[in-house]
């Protein structure tokens, strides 16, 4: 039978589900392989070298550069502390003394004589990680981070914003094609993760915001109004740095769209339930798509792979058309012919034969769609 | 008897990579075959090498000459199997990616930049003593972009070593570390005063692995770009390509060192501009980035603009040009809301591709905008060096702008080639020359091509052969093929230039046939005009009105022999810059008449 290889987005009620957390720069592992952690375990730290503060010793005094060593009251190695008496000069029968303090409590890193500066750097920052998930340690990898596991459910949505969240899920409609509206954001939905149908609109977004939900996850989205909630144009789909306090997962698109019925029965299943998601997205070679995982029992039974490649297109399976003017229609494969055809706009290209399935407004209808426009909408 | 009688060639990019085989036949080099298979540098597979020989594999079943042999290439050619080259050039894993400081930004800095992308990178910032930021501001910069290398120049030979210095203390306080590979050390080139090498060594040499090169700016009249650029291909292979996965084992079967993708492509173009001693504007639009190569005055100029694509950055091109800027283009009404929404969706799905007409259309009119703000920005930055003093009178002598003008004149520009998907893959090519012209807007008479299966990256790294026995026939190949079988040749664009009022004579131009016949056409301000002809010299006179400039100066006549090709000959009365109505019937109404002269979309409702 003829198929296809269509990528689609993972919606997986069991899982295996794996996380690197590694950090920055090399430091230490905190914990064990076998150990048992929440989402807020600490899992690994390290310190990050401080700020540097320039001393431009030679201004400051109005000196030349190779005159600096001179006048310095500090060495190379130095604790200094703010205030601390840098430089100075001689002055003029021990009067009229010009003098550099340190801006900053920190050690002398070097002391240069063709610049004549001096670089303060102040104390290391130190920098955490926690687990994410909950979940069990699975590998350490020697100064840099770990490996956890996690049997999980685990759900890939096409677009978000801000990183990583935690909270109870909290089911806010009756069905997939039902719109999140400002009314439905009450304040006892603080730090929790709410799910919508098809929309949710930059006014409920903001609600959200501002009352410290933790994530909305919907279907669909408006690209305009980004705008608003970042202060700029979003030109590419590289996210998750936003300082938000609330992450979107966008499942579908942008625009009003449907939640797809896999995605949403699964998380009806856990309504109540504590999740972790992260908004951050990178369309790119090595691609990032946000997440939803909810942490399951221990029970590693009927397991199935995170990391399978999805499976092609096949005569009898239920796509999701991906561009217009057909977009976010469902539909079932009725054939894939082999030869290429030519498109409304000339383009010569592989196709599928659809039958779109009725909607609320339009009707059933067999159509010619680009493979390419086509998305797999993976039933487990 | 030729020493090279067939060569392998592959270009392994982020996504596909793609293999030509050449081939000596009928006392020429001619492009044979050619294969594509997926880029293998990510996991699960980690070896580029496996990518590799998929796409040349496919090249020996479309052949049926053994090419490999135990996962190797046969080399030399026996005459019935193998090849005599094997060349390579990647911009796998995100290319390569460069930071570039200088002290002045708009002199050593702008050298810095130039160098590191003639040499093909990406360059993700530029620091400058000048630059307004402060030290740690510079610090905290330098330390989130984790580039592959960087370039450090700055001051004279001979001058002050203060800037240079601080800023290499600035590098140092950083500490920067490399994008991939934990424990190697980043890769620093020096290319700034002489006087200030210790000094640099002092500050840099223990944390970087720092290699000293000629000052990019000896004296500030002159540029030298050479040295560094060298230097940046030798540490691309090095380092950058030995930290990724299934290099090195690349590295054992090419003839020549592989090159990034557009540095090789640069090449070629120099070397092509130089050969026919024309000027030459190339460009590469692709999903997320685009690329502009040109060479005027014998001088080469490249620049990518990040973040103007038609796919991964096509939202950006939104946000730079602003909505109305690409709806210009579009010869019917359409819901603003709903068309930012659609342009989301394929920023996020980039794989699509254009169903219905109306798709299409949009997606032509987003590249045109793609590529007027990549070409913009390339005029900015192609220009003479900057700082230079030169000759003034007493009553210029407060004006600071005679240095640093763009190198870029549409009226010089010989031929302009086009290439990425949506100008090599349009359904009509009519569409390609069209979205050429809207957005290069060529003055004068310019010949149009797109290379249909970018081909140039290949052919770039072959012109670029090294070894003594080989190089001369290798750039014979380069050169043949580049003219036989990588250029698709759309035509020539003659377009007058002027102030005069709309509906006006612009020019009267005869051409002379091969076949004897002669036509003549006028073009009146706002027309546009196609006679079909193949690739064929005519004879044209063309006599512009006065005041209208079709090269060789205002209301001055002009004899010349131009070429059609694919598309034929395209008379463009539209004057610079195309402008167009405020009105929307009006404007729909241009752009319908312009469509329907040059046959670009099917006749339907939509148009």
């Amino acid at each position: 039978m003829a198929h296809s290889y269509t990528p689609g987005l993972k919606v997986l009620k069991k899982t295996l589900f794996k996380k690197e957390r590694i950090l920055p720069l090399k430091g230490k592992v905190l914990v064990k392989k076998g150990d048992k952690v929440t989402p807020d375990t600490i899992v690994a730290s390290t310190n990050l070298p401080g700020n540097v503060q320039m001393l431009k010793v030679n201004n400051l005094l109005n000196i030349e550069p190779q005159d600096v060593k001179n006048c310095l009251k500090v060495k190379e190695g130095d604790v200094v502390k703010k205030g601390d008496l840098v430089a100075e000069t001689a002055g003029i029968f021990g009067m009229f003394k010009s003098s550099v303090e340190s801006p900053v409590d920190g050690t002398i890193e070097s002391i240069s004589d063709t610049t004549g500066r001096v670089v303060v750097r102040e104390a290391p920052v130190p920098v955490e990680i926690d687990a994410y998930v909950q979940g069990q340690i699975e590998e350490i990898i020697s100064e840099e981070g770990i490996v956890l596991t996690s049997n999980a459910a685990f759900i890939q949505g096409i677009f978000g914003i801000a990183g990583e969240k935690r909270g109870k899920i909290k089911i806010l409609v009756s069905n997939p094609e039902d719109e999140i509206t400002e009314e439905m954001i009450s304040a006892d939905l603080k730090g929790k993760i709410v799910v919508g149908g098809s929309f949710i609109s930059l006014a409920a977004y903001k609600k959200a915001i501002n009352l410290k939900v933790a994530g909305v996850v919907v279907g669909g989205f408006n690209y305009f109004d980004l705008k608003a909630v970042l202060g700029y144009n979003l030109g590419v789909a590289i996210t998750g740095t936003e300082d938000l306090a609330t992450a979107l997962i966008v499942t579908e698109g942008y625009g009003s769209i449907p939640m797809s019925n896999a995605t949403f029965s699964l998380l009806q299943t856990y309504d109540g339930q504590e999740a972790s998601v992260n908004g951050a997205t990178q369309i790119r070679a090595g691609v990032i798509r946000p997440e939803i995982v909810i942490p399951l029992s221990e029970d590693s039974s009927n397991l199935s792979d995170v990391n399978k490649e999805p499976e092609g297109i096949k005569e009898g399976s239920l796509v999701r058309v991906i561009r217009a003017p057909y977009f976010g229609r469902l539909g079932t494969v009725s054939s894939l012919p082999s030869e290429l055809h030519k498109m409304e706009s000339e383009t010569m290209v592989r196709v599928a034969n659809i039958l779109l399935k009725k909607t609320k407004d339009l009707k059933e209808e067999e159509i010619l769609i680009p493979r390419a426009n086509l998305e797999m909408v993976e039933l487990e | 008897m030729k020493k090279i009688k067939s060569i392998l060639a592959t270009d392994c990019g982020s996504t596909t990579t793609k293999a030509i085989l050449i081939e000596w036949k009928d006392d020429r080099y001619r492009l044979t075959f050619r294969g594509e298979a997926p880029t293998t540098v990510e996991a699960p597979f980690e070896d580029v090498t496996k990518g590799v020989l998929n796409a040349v594999m496919e090249v020996e079943e479309l052949s049926g000459r053994k090419i490999l042999k135990e996962g190797k290439i046969i080399t030399p050619d026996s005459g019935v199997e193998g090849v005599d080259i094997y060349v390579s050039t990647s911009s796998a894993g995100g290319g390569l990616q460069m930071m570039v400081a200088g002290v002045v930004k708009s002199m050593s800095g702008e050298s810095a930049e130039r160098a590191a992308l003639g040499a093909g990178s990406i360059v993700m910032d530029v620091l400058a003593s000048n630059d307004g930021r402060l030290a740690h501001e510079k610090i905290t910069r330098i330390r989130q972009l984790r580039p592959d290398m960087i370039l450090l120049s700055g001051g004279t030979d001979g001058g002050t070593t203060t800037h240079v210095t601080e800023l290499a203390e600035i590098l140092a306080a950083a500490n920067p570390r490399p994008r991939l590979g934990q424990n190697y050390k980043l890769p620093v080139i020096y290319a700034g005063n002489n006087k200030a090498q210790d000094a640099i060594q002092e500050t840099l040499g223990e944390i970087s692995d720092l290699d000293i090169v000629d000052n990019i700016r000896p004296i500030l009249e002159k540029e030298n770009l050479e040295p560094s650029r060298d230097k940046i291909h030798d540490l691309f292979m090095e380092h950058v390509m030995a930290q990724a996965p299934g290099y090195k084992k690349l590295m054992s079967w090419t003839d020549a060192p592989i090159m990034p993708t557009p540095g090789a492509v640069g090449s070629l173009i120099e070397m092509i501009a130089k050969k026919e001693n024309i000027s030459v504007v190339g460009v590469d639009i692709g999903g997320a980035t685009t690329d502009i190569f040109s060479v005027f005055q014998g001088k080469f100029n490249r620049t990518v603009s990040a973040n103007l694509g038609m796919s991964y950055s096509i939202c950006n091109v939104l946000a730079e040009s602003g909505l109305d800027n690409v709806l210009r283009w579009v010869p019917f009404d359409i819901d603003r809301s709903e068309l930012t929404n659609r342009i989301g969706n394929k920023m996020i799905r980039p794989t699509t591709v254009p169903q219905s007409l109306e798709e299409l259309v949009i997606e032509q009119a987003i590249a045109r905008e793609a590529l007027r703000l990549s070409f913009i920005q390339h005029k900015e930055f192609a220009t003479s060096l900057k700082g230079v003093q030169s000759e003034r009178t007493i009553s210029d002598a407060f004006e600071q702008s005679a240095s640093g003008q763009s190198l870029v004149n549409m009226m010089e520009l010989d031929l302009l080639v086009g290439s990425g998907g949506v100008l090599s893959h349009a359904p009509r090519r009519q569409q390609s020359a069209r979205m050429l012209i809207d957005a290069f807007m060529p003055e004068g008479i310019t010949q149009l091509a797109v290379d249909s299966i970018f081909m140039m990256p290949q052919l770039g790294v072959l012109a670029n052969i090294e070894k003594d026995d080989l190089k001369d026939e290798a750039s014979q190949a380069a050169l043949e093929v580049f003219d036989n079988d990588c250029l698709i040749r759309l035509g020539t664009c003659v377009a007058p230039v002027g102030s005069i009022k709309a509906g006006q004579l612009m020019a009267e131009i005869t051409l002379n046939f091969q076949d004897g016949k002669t036509e003549v056409i006028q073009i009146k301000e706002g027309d546009l005009k196609l006679i079909e002809h193949p690739y064929e010299e005519v004879k044209v006179s063309i006599k512009p009105s006065r005041g209208i400039d079709v090269g060789a100066g205002k209301g001055e006549a002009i004899e010349s022999s131009i070429y059609g090709g694919v598309v034929g000959l395209i008379f463009d009365g539209r004057n610079r810059p195309i402008t167009l109505s405020k009105t929307p019937v009006e404007r729909i109404e241009s752009l319908s008449k312009w469509s329907n002269a040059v046959d670009e979309y099917p006749k339907g409702d939509l148009l």
